[in-house]
């Protein structure tokens, strides 16, 4: 009994990590249908970049998370003003092969970099300790403050979509591009600016996957897997459905590896799978895309 | 006053046919004179021009952005090796065997992925490909994780088994040409042609959509399971990560984009570009995909039609004419 409700525990716990995945996704779904294809090889950038300025630099994580936050804030501005904005448009494929280009892109230039180790950061020792809570049943402290993190920012972010004039700006451009133009909204900038917070997310994620794990450079299309998996398993519409789902994603990869160690994944993936076919909409679905 | 007059052949499809006719004997000819690693690269250049086809014929005409191909690809190599060693079956007659399992299995999948639409499809696709590869690593009769190897296929004599390998390439590629411009050219194609132009228009006009884009689905998977067959009946070791890997996909979108997607000439011209390609730059290792991301990338900002559907528009060149044109006749 107390083997699965640890199992229900740390389930959760990983679920927080894959919220910090997923929320970054649903934004850019969210405000231009854009589907991100290099979303986990962005996570993973976020990582290398933190952990090749740990190798030069002695620094914290929090220390390391605010230099890599303004870079990969104007990476993701300048790529989607760049790059991603001449992609969309009616026609799927562009953004879909733009960002599987840019995933293949990003994969290689790691792995002339870096070689194909796994690589991680320290958390000076946090990683160790545990707070316990009755008997044998222990949880991390660096799973918990993973996700804590992934709240905070869920919070923030339907805040910032339901009261402030840019969360207006975005919900507008997303109802209808051409409607929110004619209000004076000029949607590229919007967009630009929706990438941009997206990459700020993307940054604590991979900051946070590599205080919690090794990283290595082809590691991101199985996470991308996993944001995808969140934000579809929650609904489209809206952050805490993201949330939610990814909290299922991770309870469910919790009882596969319990039965199996092989089959973590493989069980979260059947979940996802059923769920799409029984319930097409989500779990808890607000809009109707 | 003049009748008008429906034709589909130009002159430069007539003198491409004939060209096609005596390329594909000379290429038949090939184990007769040419050396082994040339048969194997054919073998690997049929495998990916196939594949190609097959993924142009699922984007470019179904409106199908798949990014989960390599799934049926596994398939049909795990299919291969489980029915040729583990069966006893003849290794060469499980090709189409294979991908007769690769179609069967795409049939209760497609109720799944079909439940998402554009960008959603593409990462449900992927998801299941990665679904099937951890069947495949957790599967102990196959060799699990680390794969295993196709040993029924040691008992003809290696000229033989190059020879009829190549033969069955040959048969593959010219099949999935030929296939898909004789669909494209059927009563079928027209209906590909108005859903690749407009879903909701082609609905009014009586096409079954979902219907059609059923059977572009299923087809393609065979296609693809087929390949997966091919390729490791030269490879002759398979492992889940070589046979459900992403990369088949990537390669191929990169061909067809490049090429020209919706046409029957850009895989072609693609697939023989990426072959150049790889082995101009095959001392760069990793560079060679870096500088491949970057080209389809600039290509499809700056050249959405690829290759082909530049030379195309612009010299109103069509080597496969899939399309009825109309002139005033004399009769």
């Amino acid at each position: 009994m107390i083997g699965w409700i640890d199992t229900l525990l740390q389930g959760l716990l990983l679920g927080g990590l894959y919220a910090l995945f997923a929320v970054g996704l649903s934004l850019m779904f969210g405000v231009m249908r854009l589907v991100n294809i290099a979303h986990g090889d962005f996570i993973v950038l976020a990582a290398f970049l933190a952990i090749g300025i740990a190798l030069g630099v002695p620094a914290g994580p929090a220390l390391l998370l605010a230099m890599v936050l303004p870079v990969m804030v104007v990476a993701g501005y300048g790529l989607q003003r760049g790059v991603l904005n001449r992609t969309l448009g009616k026609d799927i494929l562009p953004p879909l092969l733009v960002t599987f280009g840019l995933s293949i892109i990003i994969q290689n230039v790691l792995l002339e970099v870096f070689s194909a180790d796994s690589r991680g950061l320290s958390a000076g020792g946090l990683e160790t300790q545990s707070l316990r809570i009755a008997g044998d049943l222990a949880i991390g402290w660096l799973p918990l403050i993973t996700l804590l993190a992934a709240l905070g920012l869920t919070f923030a972010l339907e805040w910032l979509f339901g009261h402030t004039t840019l969360g207006r700006a975005f919900r507008a451009t997303s109802d209808d591009p051409q409607a929110a133009e004619l209000q004076g909204i000029d949607h590229r900038r919007v967009y630009a600016l929706a990438t941009a917070i997206a990459f700020a997310v993307v940054t604590v994620a991979g900051v946070f996957l590599a205080l919690r794990t090794t990283v290595s450079p082809s590691d991101g299309p199985g996470y991308l897997l996993y944001a995808f998996e969140a934000v579809i398993l929650g609904g489209l519409g809206s952050f805490w459905g993201t949330f939610a789902g990814a909290l299922v994603l991770g309870v469910a990869q919790g009882i596969g590896f319990r039965l199996d160690p092989g089959w973590g994944i493989l069980v979260g993936h059947l979940v996802f799978l059923a769920v799409l076919l029984v319930r097409p909409q989500g779990l808890f679905p607000r809009t109707r895309d | 006053m003049p009748a008008a007059l429906v034709h589909r052949a130009t002159r430069a499809s007539r003198v491409a046919g004939v060209a096609a006719i005596v390329a594909v004997l000379v290429l038949a000819s090939l184990p007769a004179w040419a050396d082994p690693s040339t048969l194997r690269l054919f073998v690997e250049f049929a495998c990916l021009l196939a594949l190609a086809q097959m993924w142009n014929l699922l984007a470019g005409y179904g409106g199908l952005v798949s990014v989960g191909q390599q799934g049926y690809l596994g398939v049909g190599g795990y299919a291969l090796v489980a029915a040729a060693d583990l069966g006893g079956l003849n290794p060469f007659l499980c090709v189409p065997l294979a991908g007769a399992v690769a179609a069967l299995v795409a049939v209760p999948t497609s109720r799944i992925v079909f439940r998402l639409q554009g960008g959603y499809f593409a990462i449900g696709t992927w998801v299941v490909a990665e679904s099937l590869r951890l069947v495949a690593s957790n599967t102990a009769a196959v060799g699990g994780g680390t794969g295993t190897s196709l040993i029924s296929i040691r008992e003809f004599p290696k000229a033989l088994r190059e020879s009829v390998t190549f033969w069955i390439a040959l048969a593959v590629a010219v099949g999935a040409v030929a296939a898909l411009y004789w669909l494209l050219r059927s009563r079928h194609g027209l209906a590909l042609a108005a859903i690749r132009d407009s879903e909701r228009a082609a609905a009014s006009q009586g096409v079954d959509i979902a219907a059609t884009k059923f059977w572009v689905y299923v087809i393609a998977a065979f296609g693809c399971g087929v390949v997966g067959a091919l390729y490791f009946l030269v490879n002759l070791r398979i492992s889940p990560d070589a046979a459900f890997g992403v990369s088949w996909t990537a390669f191929v979108i990169f061909i067809v984009v490049i090429g020209g997607i919706g046409t029957i000439e850009g895989p072609i011209i693609g697939t023989l570009l990426f072959f150049v390609l790889r082995e101009t730059l095959a001392d760069f290792g990793t560079w060679y995909l870096i500088v491949l991301g970057l080209v389809a990338v600039v290509v499809m900002v700056r050249f959405p039609r690829g290759l082909w559907g530049y030379v195309a528009e612009r010299f109103d060149l069509h080597l496969f004419p899939v399309r009825r044109r109309v002139s005033a006749g004399d009769t």
